[in-house]
């Protein structure tokens, strides 16, 4: 093992391929995750990023090459190990995933019921401080799923995923469908989350803002691999037409300039 | 890698009664064992300084500083003056993110919850009722509108719901009633022996069959094959929105969703419940033959004699009353469903309970009716 903490790997993707029937995903596809890094996960739709992360989370198997997550090679993972893992992350997913049946708090409960032998008024406490930690109201606490906001979907989304303190946390598209001030505000969530736990936290995302103020590192994926790695600087200004293609355009200026001058929107004009 | 599982679980000790010791994992899998110590050991401190040493605490998460929180809150209500000592200060940044207060959400009891949840169960069979009938007009004006121009009906899914709801039941209608035939033939041929009446089994079997049975079992078949498929299908469409879709662009979902259904049901509940009259009277010939020794030929005679051209008539009117039924009830429980998969679920048992019901309770209603006409 390399001395350097720094830089131990808690993801590491080696030769992946996956097909679905004659089209392919991914070919022969590298990438790594740094412990305690956010990185985002970019590309055009159906440059596999959602199939990536499912590959992690093990919702799918590859159909070629190695993942290893946490230390562990999750193609070839016995069941026991496979939920000894899965409590140790923690996933949100693009439209929430919260049981229709079950009230908020018991949303953020049920890992904490099903894996751990707490009593019910800690569990309780534990749910409801989450829900504090990801900015919801009290009173949302006994609404169902049905009667939240998109907005608050999400953060309700995000405390279960942190319900059993994950070392690391997988968000699919955490901003999207947001007004600017809710998508800052789980922004600003996910790096507050970030330095108190030390978490790990992969993002896929669309969101320049959020790629801008929050991203360690963005991997773009394209032409079946991840065709680069880098800051969004150094990939705003990458050798590769298709990544500049990507990043360029009046969107990325204006969010460049607000996350280097945090100058307000408004007072650009 | 240290395991989750493998580290010590969190502990308390009390080595002077001024003193808290808290060593080990305080995490969520380590404290389950030592929550109730923690509460033991609160209750029985005195008004006291108390000191809480964290320096042998190898690793704290939300959970294990939650618990911390509720033994410093317990301290504090019984006047003891609790100091934290010896804490990393990773941990007591923690500890801080636990204080807020936890809320305390709950709405008030009712005074009377017995009387308060009839009072609202008595509330919400009267609205569905109202909404159940202006449901029904509400297809009817849309069903006049759309026979006014016949250009608006849609034939494509009207076949294809007679494809659907009829011919792929076929089978299952076939069996059922084949076999109802042989349980009420095998039932009434004893008592007919036992008079010497046995060429009467064929007026049994044939005008229950054609009277009551087979409209009953086709009907019964069809609400709990289609009726729940309509519910499930139309409830699906309101959870993901696609029925408002359908409103934002001018499109009636009654028009759309419910007729087709209506019309196709209509049609096919008829021919089915015919189909279901012929297989069920030969399953009482089957019986009839082998356990009484009448034969096809002398069954099938004295068929044309024992039931009156009436009595079909009578069963075959009775199938698009079921029909509409079905549907009305299939599709209003649908539109009813909001949420998530949860209420489709529901609102599907419902429109098949309910169907169903309402089948055998106009079934009753055409008893009487056909009595007092005297068919």
């Amino acid at each position: 093992m390399e001395p350097a903490q720094q830089t131990e790997n808690v993801i590491e993707m080696r030769g992946v391929t996956t097909r679905f029937g004659a089209h392919v995903v991914h070919e022969n596809l590298d990438f790594e995750v740094r412990r305690g890094e956010i990185i985002a996960v970019v590309g055009g739709s159906g440059s596999g990023k959602s199939t990536l992360l499912r590959e992690i989370i093990l919702l799918q198997k590859p159909d070629a090459g190695s993942i290893r997550v946490l230390g562990e090679d999750i193609t070839r993972i016995s069941e026991a190990a496979a939920l000894d893992l899965r409590r140790r992350w923690g996933v949100m997913f693009q439209r929430g995933g919260l049981f229709g049946s079950l009230n908020v708090l018991e949303n953020i409960g049920l890992p904490l019921r099903e894996h751990t032998d707490l009593s019910d008024t800690l569990i309780d406490q534990i749910a409801a401080l989450k829900l504090s930690l990801t900015g919801l109201e009290a009173d949302a606490a006994k609404k169902f799923p049905s009667e939240l906001s998109g907005g608050m979907l999400k953060r309700a989304a995000l405390a279960r995923a942190l319900a059993l303190d994950p070392e690391l946390l997988f968000l699919d598209e955490p901003t999207a469908g947001l007004d600017p001030a809710s998508a800052d505000g789980v922004d600003q969530l996910v790096l507050k989350m970030r330095d108190t736990f030390g978490l790990t936290v992969v993002v896929i995302t669309h969101d320049l803002d959020l790629l801008w103020s929050i991203a360690d590192r963005v991997a773009m994926l394209g032409e079946h691999q991840v065709l680069a790695v880098g800051t969004m600087e150094e990939l705003t200004h990458s050798e590769l037409p298709a990544v500049r293609e990507y990043f360029e355009g009046a969107r990325t200026a204006a969010a460049r300039r607000r996350a280097e001058h945090e100058v307000p929107l408004a007072a650009n004009t | 890698m240290a395991g989750w599982k493998t580290q010590p679980a969190a502990t308390i000790a009390q080595p002077d009664p001024g003193i808290f010791a808290l060593s080990g994992n305080w995490t969520v899998y380590g404290i389950g064992r030592v929550e109730q110590r923690v509460d033991a050991l609160a209750s029985t401190q005195g008004a006291q300084p108390v000191v809480i040493d964290g320096a042998g605490v190898a690793a704290l998460d939300t959970a294990g500083s939650c618990l911390v929180q509720q033994l410093l809150t317990q301290l504090r209500k019984l006047g003891a003056k609790p100091e934290l000592r010896g804490w990393q200060p990773d941990f007591l940044k923690l500890l801080e993110l636990g204080e807020r207060p936890a809320p305390q959400p709950g709405a008030p009891l009712p005074r009377f919850p017995r009387l308060d949840a009839l009072g609202r169960g008595v509330l919400a069979g009267g609205v569905q009722i109202y909404a159940g009938l202006s449901f029904v007009g509400d297809v009817v004006l849309t069903l006049g509108r759309c026979l006014a121009q016949p250009a608006r009906l849609r034939f494509r899914p009207i076949l294809y719901n007679i494809q659907s709801a009829g011919t792929s039941a076929l089978p299952i209608v076939g069996l059922l009633a084949f076999l109802l035939g042989v349980v009420v033939a095998y039932q009434g041929a004893d008592q007919l022996r036992r008079y010497g009446a046995s060429i009467f089994i064929v007026d049994l079997v044939g005008i229950s069959m054609v009277r009551e049975f087979a409209p009953l079992v086709t009907a019964i078949i069809v609400a709990g094959r289609s009726g729940a498929a309509y519910a499930a299908q139309i409830g699906a469409m309101k959870t993901s929105e696609e029925i408002d879709a359908m409103l934002t662009l001018g499109i009636s979902p009654l028009e759309m969703l419910t007729l087709p259904k209506l019309i196709a049901l209509v049609i096919a509940m008829p021919l089915l419940t015919v189909f279901a009259d012929a297989t069920g009277i030969l399953g009482g010939m089957v019986m009839a033959s082998s356990r009484l020794g009448v034969s096809f030929a002398d069954f099938v005679d004295r068929l044309g004699l024992a039931v009156a051209p009436a009595s079909f008539m009578v069963g075959i009117a009775k199938a698009p009353v079921f029909a509409a039924i079905i549907v009305l009830t299939g599709c209003f429980q649908g539109f009813r469903a909001e949420g998530g998969a949860d209420s489709v679920g529901r609102q599907t048992t419902r429109s098949v309970v309910q169907a169903i019901f309402l089948v055998i309770v106009a079934d009753a209603l055409f008893s009487v009716l056909f009595s007092i006409l005297g068919l």
